[in-house]
């Protein structure tokens, strides 16, 4: 299996990079590690006219924190994160696919991409975190919530490229992440991204949870997390939350997986992720 | 190094002969091998599961920049359709014809219509995108029980879905369920697989002044090139058909593909070569699958326990068409349906079955696998019913290890066997219990047994020839033997190994026998421009019946040998034999001669035995008397999480036997991946169309092998009853953990879910369907 | 018709630069243009792992990365390894436990043992299994794949 023929730039600058996607108009795509592309392009799923790699932008490779905000460039590997020590983004990182594909796919490129069966975009909602978007008319930031628009839709318009990652630090979080698959390499079935603060009093402070692969985008269990908040965090409490994680959701169903087992799969992974994240 | 009588070649677990090129990438594959002025293939295939062609326009396919020609189902003056190598005496087997294009009609989503030929790899694919064919959609056959009963149809000018009837048994079927107290009755269901080698298939055809030269990725070059005289009319001297390195095959590549015949007739016509290597979503569209069948299985006992009746009946999912074995493949169980209990009624009917799919055949095991799943799943559901221990029901129905050879109620005579000291040696293997015992907190832990034979060797050409089993071939082996004038050894075999390590093991049978080292014996295969008549590497024979016969050209050689060394040093020929790595005479070991030393008298021939040929050379080939059936228990014990539905494989243990061990690293090599093999198909593996045909699993995201880290090692141990067909007493190994393992894995499963009120479910077990059956049970 | 890109890399310590079409696959540039087959392609999805060659270092599937994207880059193949009667402790350790069958995904599972050994010079089982999921084999089972790679780990200091 090969592509369809294509033109290629690796632009020198961010702004250069720009310039050739609006020329590219709209079969122009963005190149960051290319795994989540090149096997659609592989298949004949997708077929730009220009693909514009970013490799050479190295400012889209830098990772900081400040303000309690952890700054990630689009380009940052999945296996950089994974080993960065950023709590639940990393442990949900480190599930990604396999070693080889953690070494060359990108935190930018799969939250641009919008697949509701990855692991980031959950994660980042969760977080309520944010990306930076650049396009000709200058940069944006914007937030996890309004990032997915739908099933391979993202805010990252035509001519734009995401060019950062935000996340809060969430100091004081207990964090579970969750993640039910056949084979290790698969994508989630469902997966689960819990994020506890534990109160002084022992009661559920603030609770996060964002659900991978239980509809078209990214969720929220917002009917859990508020069943939860402001609760005592004790098996009872958790389990109570837990039932309420599917409500709402219509997530796609496939041989392996109906809605009704990924619904009954989100109850039992929110209870076991939120199990971790307040222990 | 040399053999002494205390260290024999044979038994050692020598690191093998082949790994040296393999594990510095320099292998030649077939996607390796390139020739001069060659042209690149794709092949358009059908979207549609079942319709009529209305209409090919090529014209725009034609005319893309490096497109040399596009050939379709009509273009293609074929001597025949593609061939089907079974014709039981007195069954009517349908058999609609099988083009290597389709003409008219399509039958199953991937069916090839059209073939672009051009200069470059990347550039015939974008053309093939560009061949317009306008489909006239038919009604789509998909569901074997709705097809077996009949409606709509895959062929309508046969007027049924039904191929085929073939049905095996012996003894007094209705005497036996009478004498039981207990009947079990189960549909059991082996789904569709695929054999998934990682090599992709690929196919370089030469033709180039009236000679044919294809190399193929293929476990059967000597069928490829009769067939490809066949096809094409070129007479079999002019063809040379080889397999290069091939990459796994497990079946899949036992096979005379479309593409094979295609790519010759088109290098004929364009007197060019021709290369084709079919992606991932090609092989898992157009390659042939496994299993898919369906059981209707019924056994009967005694309340003590003693098995008095076993009847099946199994609807097999032929597929769109019958490729060159795929009827035959559920009758291979039949041989062997009973397991290795002494039962005295037993009876299989199979009736075969056209769906608008993929066409199954062969895959590791071949219908084996399927019998050993129901009898192994239906000993379990026995002893449930009749609360007895499952090893208890199995011991008291063993065949008697004092009974072999023993004549099945059949007919098909076991040569040997030891099944209670199997089972014995597995139970001291490990402590199966314990493990179960020590579940964590919120799992389930069950065991598994499979107490398993199989059928292999595959030969005697007696049983399976035409007027026997049916099959329009023989089924020996072939093996030459040649000692160069330096001692140094070339042993041409016909059998084809791909991954079996049969370099090193008949390089070993040889060494052991000449008193060299089998670093100095070279072992040729898959290529019929270089030795004899071969008939390939499947069903488990290639050491039972082609180191066989490797063994009897070795023979061959000892004989004269022995008479060149006691006409040089004067002695009686029955006095010379073999003793280290001299051929020395009796009683006085330091008078002797290595094979090198011989080979030379043999090539300069100054003082050679009145009348004897000069060289050392000689040829063998073997029919065996009687299949070989190995044995063995395997056990295993697995996690359920009830809460999903996962199952983990937490222990495999497995005691095999092959008769006496050549090579007992490449043995367990060989049991090892067997075992993975099916609790791939158990717990992963699954081919699936949905209701309009098409193939919802096309590549290895979909088609879920399993990887390193969703399965354990394993603990193995291995008997040695040799068997007494062969002077090697060894029986195959390639097939005998994936005929064992799968009823293992489900037998547990199944003791897991047991205390949930769970007593019964098919594979494949994955994680919803268990998750499903708990609460089916809670309900 | 899209035009060419030159690109140059380092391929097992030698640089090469050709003229290539943007849509050339990494495992073609190696395979075809160089001519180094030892590299293989097993699917179309990135699951395989039978392409794995290592960029920069790290372990990469060649299947789904452009031969341009590599532009400037330190490859090493299979063939990189090691030499007759001078293997790469990986290899010597397949060769001896026979951690391979038909050799199709051995130098894919070599390669991406090798990038787990750098990263982790002692793995336990545990570790070498998740480190190798993205490299399927159909042969062995495993079984001897992971004995091999400890046996490996064994052998470096």
């Amino acid at each position: 299996m090969i592509p369809a023929e294509f033109d290629y730039v690796a632009p020198a600058s961010l702004d250069d990079a720009l310039k050739a996607l609006a020329d590219g108009g709209e079969d122009a795509k963005v190149l960051a590690g290319g795994h989540s592309l090149i096997p659609l392009m592989k298949l004949r799923m997708a077929a730009p006219s220009l693909i514009v790699d970013l490799r050479q932008l190295g400012e889209l490779k830098a990772v900081s924190e400040d303000n309690g905000t952890i700054r990630l460039g689009a380009l940052v590997t999945h296996h950089t994160v994974a080993t960065g020590g950023f709590g639940l983004v990393s442990a949900a990182a480190a599930t990604i696919a396999d070693q080889q594909v953690r070494n060359m796919g990108t935190i930018g490129g799969t939250l641009a991409h919008g697949d509701p069966a990855s692991d980031m975009p959950a994660v980042l909602l969760a977080y309520e975190g944010s990306v930076l978007i650049r396009g000709s008319g200058g940069e944006r930031e914007v937030a996890a919530a309004d990032l997915f628009e739908d099933f391979l839709t993202t805010a990252v318009g035509e001519g734009e490229i995401l060019t950062e990652v935000r996340f809060p630090k969430l100091d004081g979080y207990g964090y579970g992440y969750e993640k039910f698959n056949r084979r290790q390499e698969d994508w989630a079935m469902v997966a689960v991204s819990a994020l506890v603060k534990k109160g002084a009093d022992g009661t559920a402070e603030d609770v996060r949870i964002g659900l991978t692969h239980m509809g078209s985008v990214p969720l929220r269990a917002t009917a859990a997390e508020d069943a939860l908040r402001g609760k005592p965090l004790n098996a009872e409490s958790i389990a109570a939350a837990a039932e309420l994680a599917a409500e709402g959701t219509e997530p796609p169903a496939d041989l392996n997986a109906s809605q009704d087992y990924k619904r009954h799969l989100a109850r039992v992974l929110t209870r076991r992720a939120l199990t971790t994240a307040a222990s | 190094m040399s053999a002494t009588a205390a260290e024999p070649w044979i038994g050692r677990p020598l690191k093998r002969k082949e790994d040296p090129r393999l594990i510095m990438g320099r292998a030649r594959y077939i996607d390796d091998i390139n020739a001069v002025g060659q042209l690149w293939a794709a092949f358009v295939r059908s979207p549609e599961a079942h319709a009529r062609i209305a209409s090919i326009d090529t014209s725009e396919a034609k005319a893309f920049p490096g497109v040399h020609a596009v050939f379709t189902g009509n273009d293609l003056d074929l001597e025949a359709p593609l061939p089907m190598a079974w014709v039981p005496p007195g069954v009517e087997v349908k058999n609609p014809p099988h083009w290597s294009l389709a003409k008219d009609e399509v039958h199953h989503v991937g069916d090839p219509v059209a073939l672009v030929i051009g200069s470059d790899r990347y550039a015939v694919v974008d053309a093939a995108q560009l061949v317009s064919v306008e489909y006239d959609p038919l009604p789509v056959v998909v569901d074997l029980e709705k097809a077996y009963e009949g409606g709509d149809l895959v062929h309508a000018d046969l007027g049924t879905n039904q191929c085929h009837e073939w049905s095996l048994g012996g003894g007094d079927l209705d005497a036996g369920f009478a004498a039981a107290d207990v009947v079990v009755e189960r549909r059991i269901v082996n789904h569709r697989t695929a054999g998934a080698a990682i090599e992709p298939r690929g196919v370089l055809a030469d033709y180039r002044a009236g000679s044919l030269t294809l190399t193929s990725s293929t476990q059967v070059p000597h069928f490829l090139r009769l067939f490809l005289a066949l096809q094409l009319g070129i007479s079999e001297d002019r063809i040379r058909a080889i397999a290069p390195e091939v990459g796994g095959g497990f079946g899949s590549k036992l096979q005379i593909y479309g593409e094979e015949i295609a790519l010759a007739w088109a290098s004929r016509k364009l007197e060019r070569p021709i290369k084709w290597v079919e992606s991932r979503t090609e092989g898992m569209l157009a390659t042939h699958h496994g299993r898919d069948q369906i059981a209707y299985t019924k056994i009967g006992a005694t309340r003590d326990g003693k098995i008095t009746a076993y009847h099946t009946k199994i609807l097999q999912d032929l597929g769109a068409y019958l490729m060159l074995l795929t009827p035959t493949i559920p009758s291979l169980g039949a041989f062997v349906m009973s397991g290795v209990y002494d039962i005295p009624a037993v009876q299989t009917d199979i009736v075969g079955v056209f769906t608008n799919k993929m066409p199954t055949d062969a895959i590791r095991g071949a219908g084996r696998p399927e019998a050993t799943h129901q009898i192994e799943l239906m000993i379990d559901q026995l002893a449930d019913e009749l609360g007895m221990d499952r090893l208890e029901l199995r011991r008291k129905n063993f065949m008697r290890p004092e009974s072999f050879p023993h004549e099945t109620a059949i007919g098909v005579v076991y040569d040997s066997g030891d099944y209670p000291k199997a089972l014995d040696t597995l139970l001291e293997l490990a402590d199966l219990d314990a493990i179960k015992a020590a579940a964590p907190a919120g799992k389930l832990r069950g065991i598994g047994y499979s107490t398993y034979t199989e059928i292999c060797g595959l030969a005697p050409s007696r049983v399976t020839g035409p007027s026997g089993f049916g099959l329009q071939t023989g089924l020996w082996e072939s093996a030459m033997v040649r000692v160069h004038i330096t001692g140094a050894v070339t042993v041409y075999t016909g059998t084809s190994p791909h991954g079996q390590g049969l370099e090193t093991t008949m390089a070993q049978i040889v060494a052991q026998r000449l008193g060299c080292d089998p670093q100095n014996v070279e072992v040729i295969h898959g290529d019929t421009g270089t030795g004899p008549q071969g008939l390939g590497t499947y069903g488990s024979r290639s050491t039972a019946v082609g180191g066989e016969s490797v063994a009897r050209a070795t023979a061959k050689i000892v004989d004269k040998a022995r008479q060149i060394v006691a006409h040089q040093l004067e002695a009686a020929v029955d006095d010379v034999e073999l003793s280290g790595d001299k051929f020395s005479v009796k009683g006085s070991p330091d008078k002797g001669m290595t094979i090198g030393e011989i080979s030379m008298a043999a090539y300069i021939p100054e003082n050679l035995p009145e009348g004897m040929e000069p060289g050392l050379e000689e040829l063998a080939f073997y029919d065996p008397e009687n299949f070989v059936f190995p044995f063995g228990a395997h056990g295993c014990v697995v996690e359920v999480d009830p809460d999903t539905g996962n199952v983990d494989v937490v222990k495999y243990a497995a005691v095999d036997d092959c008769g006496p061990a050549i090579n007992p690293k490449i043995i367990d090599g060989q049991v090892h991946g067997g075992i993975v093999h099916a609790i791939g198909q158990a717990l992963f593996e699954r081919i699936h169309y949905d209701d309009e045909g098409q193939l919802v699993t096309s590549n290895f995201a979909d088609y879920a092998l399993p990887s390193a880290a969703d399965v354990p090692s394993f603990d193995l141990d291995r008997t040695e009853t040799p068997s007494p067909v062969n002077s090697l007493g060894v029986k195959g190994i390639g097939e005998a953990g994936t005929i064992a393992a799968s009823p293992a894995i489900t037998n547990a499963v199944l003791d897991a879910l047991r205390p949930l009120g769970v007593t019964f479910i098919n594979m494949p077990l994955g994680p919803q369907r268990v998750w499903e059956a708990i609460q089916e049970a809670k309900a | 018709m899209a035009g060419s890109v030159r690109v140059t890399m380092t391929v097992n310590g030698a640089q090469q630069s050709a003229e290539v079409e943007p849509r050339l696959l990494l495992v073609h540039f190696l395979r075809e243009t160089l001519g180094l087959t030892g590299t293989h392609v097993g699917c179309d999805t990135s699951n395989c792992g039978a392409c794995t060659v290592h960029l920069n270092g790290e372990a990469i599937k060649s299947c789904t990365l452009l031969a341009a994207q590599a532009d400037g880059a330190e490859i090493k193949t299979i063939e990189g390894m090691g030499q007759e009667g001078a293997l790469h402790p990986l290899q010597e350790a397949f060769w001896e436990h026979h951690g391979l069958q038909c050799g199709y995904c051995t130098p894919g599972m070599i390669m991406a043992s090798a990038d787990l050994l750098e990263r982790n010079p002692k793995p336990n089982e545990e570790e070498v299994r998740e480190a190798l999921a993205g490299n399927l084999c159909r042969c062995t089972g495993y079984h001897n794949i992971v004995k091999a790679v400890i046996a490996a780990s064994e052998t470096t200091a």
